[in-house]
């Protein structure tokens, strides 16, 4: 399970990766992938809809690699 | 010791640099005397004003000015005290008897800003566990409002109906959930598609507020606001105003038919912890309420006025924020923050204040030449607007 969400986050990222960065799940989104806020919040409504889920402002505010929001989609989806 | 400071220097620098090119300074703006609703002397200039939200041009009208001095001379200059211990005058409840009657509403509070409104409306009445879902375009005392509560804060895309309705039917049934719309957006100067955002709202549940900061006085039959122009007042829990556009003083309110608001009186800290409004601009206020309800007239010349800027703007070339003149607000998109900001000195010394506006106040990291219209401004002083566009416009060469 965790693994498809990840496939899934690292290909919804993948168009938003202008700059091309290399990802781990270590990457952040504002230190590596260099997002600003418009970018980030297209973004979430991505990985909302994707995954019929809802990542609160509450919750995106804890979220800084790309590994916690693979954690977090995985115990929203569950 | 860690200089608390060192986090803004980020933004210091961008202000050197903006400043170092010689221009200007558009946030340091001292308008020396104010001659009317749209004129000014700013250094030393006479200046059609063109960026101050005074909508219906109360700020000079003889009765808001009779009004506020006789309760000035009557009971004193201030409150000295808070509206639930020594704070609430004669005025106080005059004004929000005004604005009952301005929006045939059973309740109303006001509050000693607008800003002070959402903040504490959205903060007392969201709390722990419950959700609001709100337009990611919103001014930032809702977002301040949102951070101030315990509540749980979803964003949905500007003005998409289908991304609320999505975002709704995925959160808990069973949770409060309130949805805070905006009549007009001020950025841009567009309106919310309420018909629609208050039916979803409603289907799933949800209490609906909407601010008319921006449309008071104008918007609708009876200038209450985009909610009335929709037909869509009976299902809006909560609106929200201000006193500082329209009504031309300063102060926020809350206006509802919720069976028990006047509890909010004693658990809404904005409202509880800061000190009541002065008499003067409780008097004004309710005599410029009083008066907008029978503007019609005025209204009608605010429509002409903005129809007219808007396409004599896009007939000059420029790049406006809206298809159509939607409200009192047209903003020019002017293509970076340096040549905005050379376009808006242009127009200061062709004696024309506008707004600059830039991120993070604005969307999509737009920069906008913001002007806001005047049920006072004469046809010949926007025939005025428009030459002084097209020559400042031409000089800093945003338009051909």
């Amino acid at each position: 399970m965790s693994d498809t969400v990840q496939d899934q986050i690292y290909g919804l990222i993948g168009q938003f990766n202008k700059k091309g960065v290399a990802l781990t799940n270590a990457s952040t989104f504002a230190g590596d992938l260099e997002w600003d806020s418009l970018t980030v919040m297209d973004f979430v409504a991505e990985v909302e809809d994707a995954f019929d889920i809802i990542i609160s402002m509450n919750l995106q505010a804890e979220i800084e690699t790309v590994g916690q929001l693979v954690a977090a989609v995985a115990r929203l989806k569950a | 010791m860690t200089d608390l400071f060192s986090k803004f220097d980020p933004f210091i620098a961008q202000r050197a640099a903006l400043l170092s090119t010689g221009i200007t300074d558009p946030f340091s703006l001292v308008m020396d005397q104010v001659l009317s609703p749209t004129r000014a002397i700013c250094n030393g200039r006479d200046t059609i004003l063109l960026g101050t939200y005074n909508y219906m041009g109360m700020t000079f009208d003889a009765d808001v000015i009779e009004a506020g001095q006789r309760a000035m001379a009557e009971f004193g200059a201030g409150t000295t005290g808070s509206r639930v211990l020594n704070g609430t005058f004669r005025d106080h409840r005059d004004v929000e008897e005004a604005l009952k009657e301005f929006y045939a509403m059973d309740h109303a509070m006001v509050f000693s800003t607008g800003y002070q409104a959402n903040l504490g409306i959205i903060s007392t009445i969201a709390g722990k566990g419950d959700y609001v879902i709100l337009d990611i375009d919103s001014h930032a005392s809702i977002y301040d409002g949102c951070k101030m509560g315990d509540a749980e804060i979803v964003a949905f895309r500007h003005n998409d109906v289908d991304a609320l309705e999505k975002r709704l039917k995925r959160l808990p049934p069973e949770a409060g959930k309130l949805v805070v719309l905006e009549g007009v957006y001020s950025m841009m100067g567009d309106v919310a598609p309420l018909v629609e955002m208050v039916r979803v709202s409603k289907e799933n549940g949800a209490m609906v507020l909407v601010d008319e900061a921006h449309s008071m006085g104008f918007i609708g039959q009876n200038g209450r606001g985009v909610a009335e122009e929709q037909g869509v007042s009976d299902d809006v829990d909560f609106i929200i105003g201000t006193f500082s556009k329209s009504v031309g003083t300063v102060g926020g309110f809350c206006v509802s038919n919720h069976p028990k608001f006047e509890v909010l009186r004693f658990i809404c800290r904005p409202y509880v912890f800061t000190a009541a409004l002065p008499p003067s601009v409780m008097a004004s206020s309710a005599a410029s309420i009083r008066k907008l309800m029978h503007g019609s007239n005025k209204r009608a010349h605010l429509w002409e006025n903005s129809r007219m800027l808007h396409q004599g703007l896009r007939d000059l070339g420029f790049k406006l924020g809206t298809e159509t003149p939607q409200s009192a607000i047209i903003a020019v998109i002017m293509p970076d923050l340096e040549r905005g900001a050379m376009m808006w000195e242009a127009l200061l010394h062709e004696g024309l204040y506008v707004n600059l506006a830039r991120p993070p106040a604005t969307p999509a990291g737009m920069t906008l030449l913001r002007c806001s219209l005047c049920a006072e401004h004469t046809a010949e002083q926007v025939t005025g607007i428009l030459a002084r566009f097209d020559r400042a416009g031409r000089k800093i060469g945003i338009i051909g």
